[in-house]
């Protein structure tokens, strides 16, 4: 049951950072994806919710014109993984949208708040850490952008500060232009399911060489991560085999994965050395090298 | 009979009624002022309740009864939905009360709080202070077992359900007998149904001072007794209505909240008071699929005859009996007619633990021994180095096998048929060729399995079914049946018979779906895969009995002997021509108006089936290998049944779809897992719970072999069930040929596939 007193739906974005301002208490709610469940489940016992549904800029996904990527945080995956720009640009988020929930989750559930929500399995998560996308958060008096590693500081917590409303994710032209991803979502089910390991790979390539490799990764830690060292590794590497081999290595030195009911320590750590290969492997060919056998 | 509608893909009779949400389900139905129910359940999987408050519940504004184990009749009842025996020695075991002062799993019910909204009721549950005195938990079978173990039960001496079994023939001497002797142990894991529609019932006490309970039930007629065994009041005192029904799987074979249910609303005066439970309470709070840790010891001659199996088995019935040991006995029965054993020992135990109560779930302990079972030949074939296939066949059993214990004799057999199907469906020989010496990442296989299966209980249970029918005046009729539609299909395939035998098209036959005991014939409810034949043969019976009163009043009117006549397409015909000599409408009105002869026709039919015909069926897998990530994918997957004559195709390859969907979620990816310390459930829900979604399953692909067997209403046998049956064994098998590991323990997660691959330095 939900167990809700008050409930505010402002139509702009004046208005519900007003209304935050006034209420600290009040609880963002969007498609209601992550909050309902909490409270279906009683994680949340009761709550005052400001739903931003109404501010309909939010759901804003656009190219301004030195080639930035602005995604409203409003943006359902539906419609990421429909929009022309996204599907141009950064096809891999597309992926990454697609393998989220079901057909009438993706409807309602939004981008903003699969990041708000802070869980490490988020599926857009590793795609937007690999992108470094930035974090537009907006108060009454003002707004700060932050990249979106700075944003996680622990599992279920963000650094999302009372008053604050994620309006807008930004990514750079320099971080996704001539870039090729691939996202991996390992998951016992092809839908209706949340990660084991969620992988995200993008890379730039010249001449058969590595320019650069970006690989994000969910569910290996308890944020969202990306593995520093392997991408540091593969910068200016001849595009083998063994270079994939070495990454996969090294990508597992970031990881923190631990062992719950749901996988062991060591088996993640094992997906996460063989997915990052998969990955990387179909990044390598949607960023135009040749493909590896 | 020329209508001739039985083995038509005839449309569900309920398909527009519940697509277009017309069809009421007990959520759907309206009281005034109806009352919410909400149930107290146990933190703790062992506990004892030393003291419990409910004063600040019951101040709570809108909380209208907070009961507790002191508020409720003291009764011990058992839930199982079995027929009721006059002979104590077969009754189910009563060891339940309607809430407890002893928890005996994380979820059982302590006490229940009435109130006026859902929001009210959550809020007065929070308000009941308990004070448990925390017992050792009992988590595993082999725990409960042992000298000293925490009795569950107190009133027992030790946590054992029972350990009956029997023995056919004298093992040891056969052991002697055979060639080579194999071992092998399986384990399969506690899974839930997972119905669509949860739990739910409501009651409340009506004008006559009687209780009228609305729930989602497959047994309304066994809901009533035990209701009214539970509150230790008259049967006809109550009054159990069962509307349509969003499945079941057997988790509304038992009765789980409806004494509850009538406790409550005598607790407020009889106003109306609904229990809702939700998913997380549904999966752990009704009833699961018994765990089976299976032992097989099994002799075999050099050519591949079996000689004797010894099978040891530990059924882990969790806290509280239900349908209890008969699981382990109906497993232990149901797979005797396939193969061919000299001798057979069958060892069962079953145990009390402190996990949520299993009880009956589709093909009831089959899946379970067939996936040792069929894991088990596939072994040994591999190891006498026969082909899977040749080795079965070589052992098969067939017509005319008289079961030495029950004395159901088979009739019809299609094993070899459906065998020889299935091989040629996924093209058996040809593949295997292919997939020899793979040692790429991805790696395929094939495997299969086959099984045998009952109708209905005959002759351990009692198997009654009623049916009654009035003719109208407009020459349609009403059935009226007491077997359950839980989205099998039963009213469809009831109306196809009765169109059948009296000659009129299916849409003049109307169903009444409701089951209402206050007048619905008698029926025990819909189990043990046995309305198509049991409650069949009642439907042909009261049908036939119409047409000869038809006949016979045609007779009357026209001078032209019933033997004369037949009914075809709704006239009323001479039988040697064809010729029409009325319509049946006509006869219908003279049967109301007539103002001499004048007696509506109708009957009222019982069927006390005391014959039992065994189906038969294979399925055949492939699948597809991740090395590297233990992921497995059936990549096809065929079911060939012979299940008699197909009454309804559609409806038919249906249940095979939903059965083998079943099936793949038990193999792979379907298990409640507990906390090894407390018992806490981890996974009650459909999230973490991994339930297989459509885009796990693969198409699967159906087949018949239609065998006519002649104790069937029309040659059919059962097929409900069945399809759940040979899938695990069958991915099992598939993924042994695939990889060259046997697996002994399903769900085979990608988590326990890398721990096996890495022990077979696969990874």
């Amino acid at each position: 049951m939900y167990n809700v007193d008050q409930y505010f739906e402002p139509e702009t974005i004046d208005e519900a950072t007003a209304l935050l301002a006034e209420h600290p208490n009040l609880l963002i709610i969007a498609g209601g994806t992550d909050v309902l469940i909490k409270m279906h489940s009683g994680k949340i016992a009761q709550a005052d919710l400001l739903s931003i549904r109404k501010i309909k800029f939010l759901e804003t996904i656009q190219k301004r014109q030195d080639g930035t990527l602005s995604i409203g945080s409003l943006a359902t995956f539906t419609q990421i993984a429909n929009d022309p720009i996204i599907k141009e640009n950064i096809p891999v988020l597309k992926e990454a949208a697609l393998s989220m929930g079901g057909p009438q989750i993706r409807n309602v559930a939004t981008i903003g708040g699969n990041i708000c929500n802070g869980a490490t399995s988020a599926d857009s998560a590793s795609t937007l850490f690999a992108l470094n996308a930035k974090l537009k958060l907006q108060t009454q008096g003002g707004e700060r952008v932050i990249p979106i590693e700075d944003f996680y500081l622990g599992p279920g917590k963000v650094d999302l500060k009372p008053g604050e409303i994620l309006t807008e994710i930004v990514i750079s032209p320099e971080d996704y232009q001539d870039y090729g991803g691939h996202y991996i979502k390992f998951s016992m089910r092809k839908a209706m399911d949340i990660a084991t390991l969620g992988v995200s790979a993008i890379c730039r390539i010249k001449n058969g060489v590595f320019e650069d490799v970006r690989i994000g990764l969910g569910v290996a830690g308890p944020t969202p991560l990306r593995c520093q060292e392997a991408e540091s590794f593969a910068k200016g590497k001849t595009v083998s085999a063994q270079t994939l081999a070495e990454i996969g290595k090294l990508a597992v030195k970031s990881t923190k994965a631990r062992t719950s009911w749901r996988a062991s320590k060591e088996y993640r750590e094992h997906l996460v050395e063989e997915l990052s290969q998969r990955a990387l492997k179909v990044a390598i060919k949607n960023a135009g090298g040749e493909s590896l056998a | 009979m020329t209508v001739n509608v039985v083995g038509k893909r005839v449309k569900r009779v309920d398909a527009v009624a519940k697509v277009t949400g017309k069809a009421k389900y007990t959520d759907d139905f309206m009281e005034r002022d109806m009352l919410v129910g909400k149930i107290l359940r146990s933190p703790y999987a062992h506990a004892i309740v030393k003291k419990i408050d409910v004063s600040k519940a019951k101040a709570l504004p809108g909380v209208e009864a907070v009961l507790t184990y002191k508020d409720v009749p003291d009764n011990k009842y058992a839930t199982a939905g079995h027929p009721y025996s006059l002979d104590p020695k077969h009754r189910d075991r009563e060891d339940r009360t309607i809430l407890t002062k002893k928890a005996r799993f994380v979820g059982d019910e302590i006490a229940a709080v009435v109130a006026t909204d859902d929001l009210t009721a959550e809020k007065a549950l929070k308000l009941i202070d308990v004070e448990y005195e925390v017992l050792e938990p009992v988590l595993t079978p082999e725990d409960a077992l042992k000298e000293n173990a925490p009795l569950i039960h107190e009133e027992y001496d030790n946590n054992i359900i029972s350990d009956f079994g029997y023995q056919i023939g004298d093992v040891e001497e056969s052991f002697k007998e055979s060639d080579y002797i194999f071992e092998d142990e399986f384990e399969t894991s506690i899974v839930q149904h997972c119905h669509l529609e949860n739990h739910i019932s409501y009651a409340y006490v009506d004008a006559d001072d009687r209780i009228v309970i609305v729930s989602s039930t497959q047994i309304p007629h066994i809901c009533r007794r035990i209701v009214g065994q539970a509150l230790g009041i008259p049967w006809g005192r109550i009054r159990v209505i069962k509307p349509y029904i969003g499945g079941g799987f057997g988790n509304k074979q038992d009765v789980c909240l409806e004494p509850l249910n009538a406790a409550l609303t005598l607790a407020v005066g009889g106003r109306p008071v609904k229990i809702d439970l939700s998913r997380e309470e549904c999966m752990i709070a009704t009833r699961t699929r018994h765990a089976f840790k299976y032992k097989f010891k099994t002799g075999v001659s050099k050519d591949g005859k079996l000689i004797a199996t010894h099978i040891t088995a530990i059924s882990n019935n969790g806290a509280y009996a239900s349908h209890g040991h008969s699981i382990a006995m109906s497993a232990g029965t149901k797979f005797r007619p396939l193969y061919s054993f000299k001798s057979i020992k069958f060892d069962p135990v079953t145990v009390y633990t402190n996990l949520p109560a299993a009880g009956a779930m589709r093909a009831y302990g089959v899946p379970q021994i067939k996936f040792a079972l069929e894991s088990h030949m596939e072994n040994i074939a591999r190891k006498l180095n026969m082909d899977p296939i040749e080795f079965r066949r070589r052992n098969l059993l067939g017509e005319g096998y008289v079961d030495p214990l029950n004395g159901n004799k088979v009739l019809s057999c299609g094993i070899h048929e459906c065998i020889a199907k299935g091989k040629e469906l996924i093209n058996w020989d040809e593949k295997k060729e292919k997939y020899k010496n793979q040692t790429g990442i991805k790696r395929r296989g094939l495997g299969m399995a086959c099984f045998s299966y009952a109708s209905g209980t005959h002759p351990v249970g009692l198997e009654l079914a009623g049916a009654r029918i009035v003719l109208n005046q407009d020459g349609s009729v009403q059935l009226q049946i007491g077997a359950t539609e839980i989205g099998q299909g039963s009213d469809t395939v009831f109306a196809q018979m009765v169109a059948e035998v009296l000659g009129i098209p299916v849409d003049m036959v109307h169903v009444v779906s409701t089951q209402d005991t206050d007048i619905s014939p008698f029926d025990t409810g819909a189990y043990a895969s046995r309305q198509t034949y049991v409650t069949g043969m009642a439907v042909k019976k009261a049908a036939l009995e119409i047409k000869e009163k038809i006949l016979n009043f045609v007779w009357g009117m026209t001078d032209i002997p019933a033997e004369a006549l037949d009914i075809e397409d709704a006239n009323i015909v001479y039988k040697h021509s064809g010729e029409v000599v009325m319509p049946l409408s006509k006869v219908a009105m003279q049967t109301y108006y007539d103002t001499v002869f004048a007696k509506p026709i109708t009957s009222d039919t019982s069927n006390n089936a005391r014959v039992n015909a065994m189906s038969f069926g294979v399925t055949f897998a492939e699948v597809e290998v991740d090395i590297k990530t233990g992921k497995i994918e059936v990549v096809e997957i065929f079911n060939v049944h012979d299940s008699g004559k197909i009454i309804n195709p559609q409806l038919a390859e249906g249940q095979v779809h939903g059965g083998v969907s079943m099936g793949i979620g038990y193999a792979l990816s379907e298990e409640m897992l507990f906390d090894e310390k407390t018992g806490k459930p981890l996974n009650n829900n459909l999230l973490d719970y991994k339930l297989p979604t459509i885009m796990d399953t693969p198409d699967i692909g159906v087949a018949f072999v239609e065998t006519h067997d002649p104790t069937g209403p029309f040659g059919n046998k059962s097929l409900g069930e069945p399809p759940a049956i040979s899938p695990a064994p069958a991915i099992r098998n598939a993924v042994l040929d695939a990889t060259g590991v046997a697996f002994d323990r399903i769900p085979m997660t990608p988590q326990r596939v890398f721990e096996k691959f890495k022990e077979a330095k696969l990874v």
